[in-house]
């Protein structure tokens, strides 16, 4: 299929893996419009960074909604970055040693910083500093 | 002579789809690992927020912004255009109104965002 002018085409059916990462792309792209705006409001328009410490996101993450607010946040931006970063890779990097460099890089980078990010938003826990400080 | 491609509009939304994409990823990654060493405790994390406060990077948070903005707005013309026949012949009024749908919420935020300076 060709493209319509606007994003790439959508591969042609039987590409399994390509035709998903179509649809994720635009889906997650809906998605991210809600969350990553929402967040970036939130963040930057209704607060600013002066306001922004550790205090305020202890506060914002005792509640159970910004953890998995924040954690679909981190996984669908970073999964439709990573699978973005990949799609310019397949453009730009025509050498197959280069491509092999690339790729593995980016999935490394890729799971590294998922398991991170989603490290920080699971095992937050203020309550653990504040013992510790009292116990001091 | 040489020939060169030139796309106009559809080109140049397709290469700025591109760059802002790949620089909000860069910063995702570097948010990522800040937000990381919140793991750390206050002292440690609230040690590293006067980057944050640096005037440099409160202007990168405003490209940011920009990027993000750029790539959600053209992203909804992607996907109108995907889905929708009707908008693969309006595909150049949807760029110059997605210019404009963007300087009327970017322009705001900026100002709003910028207003610790003055």
């Amino acid at each position: 299929m060709q493209s319509r002018g606007g994003g790439r085409a959508r591969p042609a059916e039987g590409n399994g893996f390509e035709v998903f990462s179509w649809y994720f792309f635009r889906v997650s792209g809906l998605l991210l419009i809600f969350f990553a705006i929402l967040h970036v409001v939130i963040m930057h328009v209704v607060n600013t960074v002066d306001e922004i410490d550790y205090a305020f996101v202890a506060d914002r993450w005792n509640s159970p909604f910004w953890k998995v607010f924040d954690f679909l946040l981190l996984t669908l931006a970073l999964l439709h970055g990573i699978n973005g970063a990949r799609v310019s890779i397949e453009d730009y990097v025509r050498s197959d040693g280069w491509r092999i460099v690339a790729m593995t890089t980016l999935w490394v980078t890729a799971f590294v910083f998922m398991v991170i990010g989603a490290m920080a938003i699971v095992t937050f826990d203020p309550a653990a500093f504040e013992a510790a400080h009292a116990g001091r | 002579m040489q020939r060169v491609y030139r796309g106009r509009e559809g080109m140049i939304s397709w290469a700025l789809h591109r760059l802002t994409g790949l620089g909000v990823l860069l910063f995702l990654l570097i948010h990522i690992a800040d937000i990381y060493v919140i793991g750390y405790g206050p002292e440690e994390f609230d040690s590293l927020l006067f980057i944050y406060h640096s005037l440099g990077f409160r202007l990168m948070e405003v490209m940011l912004v920009a990027a993000l903005y750029y790539h959600a707005i053209n992203g909804v013309r992607i996907i109108l255009i995907d889905f929708w026949d009707g908008a693969v012949l309006i595909q150049r009024q949807l760029w110059y109104g997605g210019i404009i749908v963007f300087f009327l919420t970017f322009i705001p935020t900026a100002i709003l965002m910028l207003r610790p300076l003055y």
